[in-house]
C-alpha cells in the first residue's frame, strides 16, 4: 500500500519535471517554467487523492485513519484501554474456552471421510435383552451381528467394540485400550494409514492370525514414532501379534473423548481368549456396536424399512437356548433402526453436555455484565469527549463518520481482546478438560481452534462491540455542534439521557449478578450435599486389588485354594486390617440386578441389586449387621445357598427380624435356572452404584458358594498409605507366582471422581458469580461517583442552603436503592427461571430454594451498598464554596 | 487576461472521451502520462487540453480494467517513468469505443445538419 502511494507520487513528480524541462527547452527561465508548470499541473495532493479513489481503497484509508486515531486515544488514556482489553480477554476467553470444549464434545463430527453419511444401526430398545451388558452404549450379541451382517443389503456395515489389554507380563497391570473391529471398519470410515496398512476384511476371518494396527498416539508414546514399526510385534494376551500399520493422527476411534492404543480384527477376540471361543458364541454377551454407510441407491427411509423387515428373522434365528421364558417374546420383538452416527458415541457427551451448555450460558452472562461496565466507561468518556466530538461535527464531519470512528475504537479493543482470548482459550480449555479427567479414564479430547470456534469468538466480539460500543457512540454524537460549543462549563446537554442509560445498564448488571450468585449458591449447596452423603460404609484406607491368575492356567479344582492363598498373603501384609473378595465394588458404577420373590409367592416379585462378597466383607467396610449372621466359611459350594440382604430388601420380607430364615427365589437368567436362597442376615443400607442413589434392595451372595474363577477382586483396608500397600500386595502376589497380574483402585479417589460434575459446576459457577458481583460493584461505584461529580454544584447549593452530610448521603443512596430494588426484583425472577433450567443438576436443594435466593440477594445488596457508600461519602465532603466557584 | 482568452479556444473534454483518447494515443506505442497529455494536445492542435487531475485517475482506472498495463522504465534522460501500453483487451475496447463514438458523431451530425427553420 505504502509502495503504491510512493509510486504515484513519483509518477506525478516525473510528469511535473518533464513539463518544466519542456518549458525550459522552449526558452522560459527555470523559475518561470517551474511556476507555470506547477500552476498548470494543479493541486498535487488533490490529484493523488482522486487517483487513489480509483483504486477503490477509500474505506480502507478511512479505517487506517480511524485505527491510528484510536491508538492515539488509547495512548493518551491507557488505563481505560488496559481495563477494557483485560476484561474482554477474560470474558471472551472464558466463553471461547467453554465453547471449544462444547465444540469438541458435541458439535465437531468425527475426523473421517463424509462424517454426515455415517449411520449407527442399533436396536430400537433393549427390552428383550438379557445377559451380560458389557458396553455403556446399547449393543448387540455376536450372533445377532452375524445375522444382521448376512441379511441386510442397505449398508456397508461394520461392528466394533472396546477391548482391554495388559501390556505387562506379570505384576501391576499396564493397561492398553484396544478396539475389536470387523473387517470393513477402516474401509467404511475411509481412513488412510499413517504407516503401513490398515485392517481389511482379509484380516477378519474366523480362526484368523491376529494382526494389529496402532493408534498414532500409542505409536508415538510407546514406540517413539519408530518408522520401522510395520512388521514388529506387540504382546497381547500372551501372544506376539504382528503390527501392520498406524492409523491417522487425528483418528481416536468412534468414541469422542476416549482414544484407543491398538485395534485388532474382531476374529481375534475368540482366538486370543483362554477358551479359544471368547464371548463370540454366547448369545447373552451384549458387546458389539454396528455403524455403516448407505449403499448407493438406498435412502434412509428405505433402509429403515428394510431393517424393520429383516429384524424378525434375525431374532428368530439367534434366540439363545435356555433364554428366560419371560423374555423370549420381547427378544423376538426387538427391531433394528438406523440413526445418525457421524458424531460417534461419547460417554463424556452424555455426562457433561448439559453442564457445559449451562456453564457457557453463565459465562455469556458474565460477558454481558462486563460489556455493561465497558459501555458505562465509554459513556463516561463520551461525556468527557463531548467537546471534541462537537468540534469535529462542527468542522463538517458527518455523524456517521464520527460514529464509525468511535466504533472503530471499540472494535479495536474487541479485536485485541479477542486475539488474546483465543490464545487464553486454549489454555483454559485444556484446564477444563483436565478437570473432567478422572483417575479411571484418560480423556483424549483434542481442542482445535476450527472455524466453529473462530466463528464463535468473532460473533462474540462483534456482539460485545455493538453491545458496549454502539449505544455510547450514537449517544455521543447526538449533540448539536453549536449547543456544546456555546456551553463552556462541564457539558450538561447529553447528561440526563446518558445517566438514564447508565442507570439501566447498572440495573441489568444487578439483575444478572443476583441470578448468577443464586446459581452458584445452588451448585455449591449441591456439592456440599453430595459430599455429606453417608455412603453407609467407611471408605478411608480402602482399595481394590483386581488380581488375575489366568496365565498360570490352574486347573479348576485348584482355584479355590489359590484364592485362599492370595487372601491369606494379603491379610498378612503389615498395615492391612482386612481383605475380602467382592464382585461389584460399591460406587464404582458397575452393577448387577435381578427380580426376586419370596419362595412360594411369585406374585410378590421385586427387583434387587446383587453382589458377591467373601467372608469379613461387611465387618471390613463397617457396614453393621442388623439381624442374623454374616456370610462365612460355613458357606461352601455344597452347603445351603445363602444370602445376606440389606434393610431395603428386608422391608419386602416384613422387616429385618422377620426376613432372617426366609427363603427367596431368584428369577432364571440366560445361564442359570431359577434358584432359591436362604436369607441368613440383614445389614444396614449402603451406597451401591452412586452416592446420590436412594437405598435400593440389595442382595449379597456368599462368594464362597460361587464357582471360583482365576480372576479375583479383593477389597483391602489398610492403615498405611495406598502406594505402600499396593507395592506390598504386588510383591506378595509375585511371591506366589510372577505371572499373576493386578490392578488397583483407590476407593476414596474413585468416590471423588464420581462427583467431578458437582465440583466443576460449583467451582466454575462460584468463580463466575464472584466475578459478576465484582464487575457489578465496579459499575455501581462508577455510576455513583459520576453522579456525585455531575451533581456537585447542586449538592454544593443544597449544603450552602443548610443540608447536612446525612441528607446528602440519603439523597445519593436513595437513588441507588431504587436501582438496586428494580435490579434485585428482575434478578429474582431470572434466578428462579435459571434454577428451573438447572434442576436436573441439583441434589437435595430445590431449584427455587428461598433461603438461597434471600442469601444471594443479601450478598449482592451488601456489595452494592459498599460500592455506593464510598463515593456517596465523598459527596458529603463537598465544600459548597469550591463547588459553586467551579461554575 | 490574455490567458483567459487562450482558454476560450479550448474545449472541455466530454465525460468518457478522455478514455477513448488515451486508448487511441497508446495505439501508436507505449507512452508515459506526460507524453500522452502532450500527444493529445498536439494531436488536437492545442484545442484539447488534458487536465492532470483527470488524466491520472483515468489512467489508473483503465489500468484497473486491464485495458492498459504499466511498467517502470528509464527515460532518455535517465528518469524513472511509468510507461503505459495497450493490452489486447484494450485494443478490443478501443475498437468498440470508436464505433460507439462514430455512431454518436453521426447522430449528432444528423441532428445538427437539419435545415434550421427558425433562425433569428
Amino acid at each position: 500500500m505504502k509502495n503504491r502511494d510512493a509510486d504515484l507520487k513519483n509518477e506525478l513528480k516525473t510528469h511535473l519535471d518533464m513539463a518544466i524541462a519542456d518549458r525550459i527547452a522552449r526558452g522560459e527561465s527555470p523559475e518561470q517554467a517551474a511556476a507555470a508548470a506547477r500552476r498548470q499541473f494543479g493541486n498535487l495532493s488533490q490529484i493523488q487523492e482522486a487517483t487513489r479513489d480509483v483504486w477503490g481503497r477509500r474505506w480502507l484509508d478511512h479505517l487506517v485513519q480511524d485505527v491510528r486515531y484510536a491508538l492515539r486515544v488509547f495512548r493518551r488514556n491507557p488505563g481505560f484501554a488496559v481495563v477494557a482489553i483485560l476484561s474482554l480477554t477474560l470474558g471472551i476467553g472464558a466463553n471461547t474456552a467453554l465453547f471449544e470444549v462444547v465444540d469438541a464434545v458435541r458439535l465437531r463430527p468425527l475426523p473421517i471421510a463424509n462424517p454426515d453419511q455415517l449411520l449407527e444401526v442399533r436396536l430400537a430398545s433393549l427390552d428383550g435383552a438379557r445377559g451380560s451388558f458389557q458396553t455403556w452404549h446399547e449393543s448387540m450379541t455376536q450372533p445377532i451381528w452375524r445375522e444382521l451382517e448376512a441379511r441386510q443389503q442397505a449398508f456397508q456395515l461394520f461392528a466394533w467394540s472396546r477391548a482391554g489389554f495388559n501390556l505387562a507380563d506379570g505384576g501391576e497391570v499396564q493397561r492398553a485400550d484396544g478396539l475389536w473391529v470387523s473387517g470393513e471398519f477402516f474401509n467404511v470410515l475411509g481412513l488412510r494409514p499413517a504407516q503401513g496398512r490398515l485392517l481389511s476384511s482379509e484380516d477378519d476371518r474366523p480362526g484368523c492370525v491376529p494382526r494389529a494396527v496402532l493408534s498414532y498416539g500409542f505409536w508415538q508414546r510407546a514406540y517413539g514414532g519408530d518408522a520401522s514399526i510395520v512388521g514388529r510385534t506387540i504382546n497381547l494376551r500372551n501372544r506376539p501379534i504382528e503390527i501392520v500399520g498406524v492409523v491417522p493422527a487425528d483418528f481416536h476411534g468412534l468414541e469422542v473423548g476416549r482414544s484407543f492404543d491398538v485395534a485388532l480384527p474382531l476374529c481375534a477376540e475368540a482366538v486370543l481368549s483362554v477358551t479359544g471361543k471368547g464371548r463370540s458364541e454366547a448369545g447373552t454377551n451384549w458387546w458389539l456396536m454396528a455403524f455403516g454407510r448407505l449403499k448407493p441407491g438406498w435412502t434412509l427411509d428405505r433402509a429403515t424399512a428394510h431393517l424393520a423387515a429383516i429384524s424378525p428373522e434375525i431374532f428368530r434365528s439367534t434366540l439363545p437356548v435356555a433364554y428366560p421364558a419371560i423374555s423370549v417374546n420381547k427378544y423376538l420383538a426387538m427391531r433394528f433402526t438406523a440413526v445418525p452416527g457421524g458424531q460417534g458415541l461419547s460417554q463424556l457427551r452424555e455426562a457433561y453436555e448439559t453442564p457445559l451448555w449451562l456453564l457457557l450460558g453463565i459465562a455469556g452472562l458474565v460477558l454481558v455484565i462486563a460489556c455493561a461496565n465497558l459501555a458505562n466507561l465509554l459513556l463516561a468518556r463520551a461525556t468527557a469527549r463531548e467537546r471534541e466530538i462537537s468540534v469535529r461535527l462542527g468542522l463538517g464531519a458527518s455523524r456517521g463518520r464520527v460514529v464509525r470512528q468511535l466504533l472503530t475504537e471499540s472494535l479495536l479493543l474487541v479485536a485485541i481482546g479477542t486475539g488474546g482470548a483465543v490464545l487464553l482459550a486454549g489454555a483454559m480449555g485444556g484446564w477444563l478438560v483436565a478437570a473432567l479427567e478422572t483417575t479411571g479414564g484418560t480423556i483424549t479430547l483434542p481442542l482445535v481452534v476450527d472455524w466453529r470456534v473462530l466463528g464463535f469468538a468473532a460473533l462474540l466480539a462483534v456482539a460485545t462491540c455493538l453491545l458496549f460500543g454502539l449505544a455510547p457512540a450514537i449517544r455521543a454524537t447526538r449533540v448539536s455542534a453549536s449547543s456544546v460549543l456555546r456551553v463552556t462549563t462541564r457539558g450538561a446537554s447529553a447528561g440526563k439521557e446518558s445517566v438514564a442509560l447508565r442507570r439501566s445498564l447498572v440495573v441489568v448488571q444487578i439483575a444478572l449478578s443476583v441470578a448468577l450468585l443464586f446459581g452458584s449458591l445452588l451448585f455449591t449447596r449441591t456439592l456440599r450435599n453430595v459430599l455429606s452423603v453417608d455412603p453407609g460404609f467407611r471408605s478411608e484406607g480402602l482399595l481394590v486389588a483386581g488380581t488375575d491368575s489366568t496365565p498360570m492356567r490352574l486347573p479348576a479344582e485348584a482355584l479355590a485354594a489359590h484364592q485362599n492363598l492370595i487372601l491369606e498373603r494379603v491379610r498378612a501384609i503389615p498395615g492391612v486390617q482386612g481383605a475380602a473378595t467382592v464382585a461389584v465394588v460399591p460406587i464404582s458404577g458397575s452393577s448387577g440386578g435381578n427380580d426376586v420373590w419370596p419362595e412360594n409367592n411369585s406374585s410378590a416379585k421385586f427387583n434387587t441389586l446383587v453382589n458377591f462378597v467373601g467372608a469379613g466383607y461387611f465387618r471390613m467396610l463397617s457396614i453393621p449387621l442388623v439381624a442374623g449372621r454374616d456370610v462365612d466359611t460355613r458357606d461352601t459350594l455344597d452347603s445351603t445357598p445363602v444370602v445376606v440382604v440389606n434393610e431395603a430388601f428386608a422391608a419386602h420380607l416384613g422387616g429385618p427380624v422377620a426376613a432372617v430364615g426366609q427363603r427367596i427365589t431368584r428369577e432364571p437368567t440366560p445361564r442359570n435356572p431359577a434358584k432359591s436362597y436362604e436369607v441368613v442376615g440383614v445389614v444396614k443400607n449402603s451406597a451401591y452404584t452412586a452416592l446420590k442413589d436412594d437405598p435400593y434392595p440389595t442382595m449379597y451372595y456368599a462368594g464362597s458358594q460361587d464357582p471360583p474363577t482365576p480372576d479375583t477382586q479383593l477389597m483391602v483396608r489398610s492403615s498405611l498409605p495406598p502406594t505402600t500397600t499396593t507395592s506390598a500386595i504386588t510383591a506378595a502376589l509375585s511371591n506366589i507366582d510372577s505371572r499373576i497380574t493386578v490392578n488397583y483402585t483407590i476407593v476414596p479417589t474413585m468416590i471423588q471422581d464420581t462427583i467431578v460434575q458437582e465440583r466443576l459446576l460449583a467451582g466454575l459457577s462460584a468463580g463466575f458469580g464472584v466475578l459478576a458481583a465484582v464487575l457489578t460493584m465496579v459499575g455501581l461505584y462508577g455510576l455513583v461517583a459520576y453522579s456525585v461529580t455531575r451533581r456537585s454544584t447542586e449538592i454544593g447549593v443544597r449544603m450552602a442552603l443548610g443540608a447536612r452530610g446525612g441528607d446528602i448521603l440519603r439523597l445519593i443512596l436513595r437513588e441507588m436503592a431504587l436501582l438496586l430494588l428494580i435490579g434485585v426484583g428482575a434478578g429474582a425472577g431470572l434466578a428462579i427461571a435459571g434454577g428451573q433450567a438447572a434442576s436436573s443438576l441439583l441434589f437435595r436443594v430445590r431449584p427455587y430454594d428461598p433461603i438461597t435466593l434471600v442469601a444471594s440477594i443479601a450478598a449482592l445488596s451488601s456489595v452494592a451498598f459498599a460500592a455506593s457508600y464510598l463515593p456517596a461519602r465523598r459527596a458529603t465532603r463537598i465544600e459548597p464554596v469550591i463547588a459553586l466557584r467551579a461554575e | 487576461m490574455a490567458k483567459r482568452e487562450r482558454y476560450q479556444n479550448r474545449i472541455e473534454l466530454l465525460q468518457g472521451t478522455l478514455d477513448l483518447l488515451i486508448l487511441q494515443t497508446l495505439q501508436w506505442g507505449p507512452q508515459h502520462g506526460y507524453g500522452i497529455a502532450q500527444a493529445i494536445q498536439a494531436g488536437s492542435s492545442d484545442v484539447l487540453q488534458v487536465d492532470t487531475g483527470s488524466l491520472y485517475p483515468a489512467l489508473h482506472r483503465l489500468e484497473k480494467q486491464r485495458w492498459i498495463s504499466a511498467t517502470w522504465k528509464l527515460s532518455a534522460n535517465k528518469q524513472r517513468t511509468r510507461v503505459y501500453r495497450l493490452t489486447a483487451a484494450g485494443r478490443r475496447q478501443l475498437v468498440s469505443e470508436r464505433s460507439r463514438w462514430q455512431a454518436m458523431v453521426d447522430a449528432m451530425a444528423g441532428i445538427l445538419s437539419k435545415p434550421q427553420t427558425s433562425q433569428s
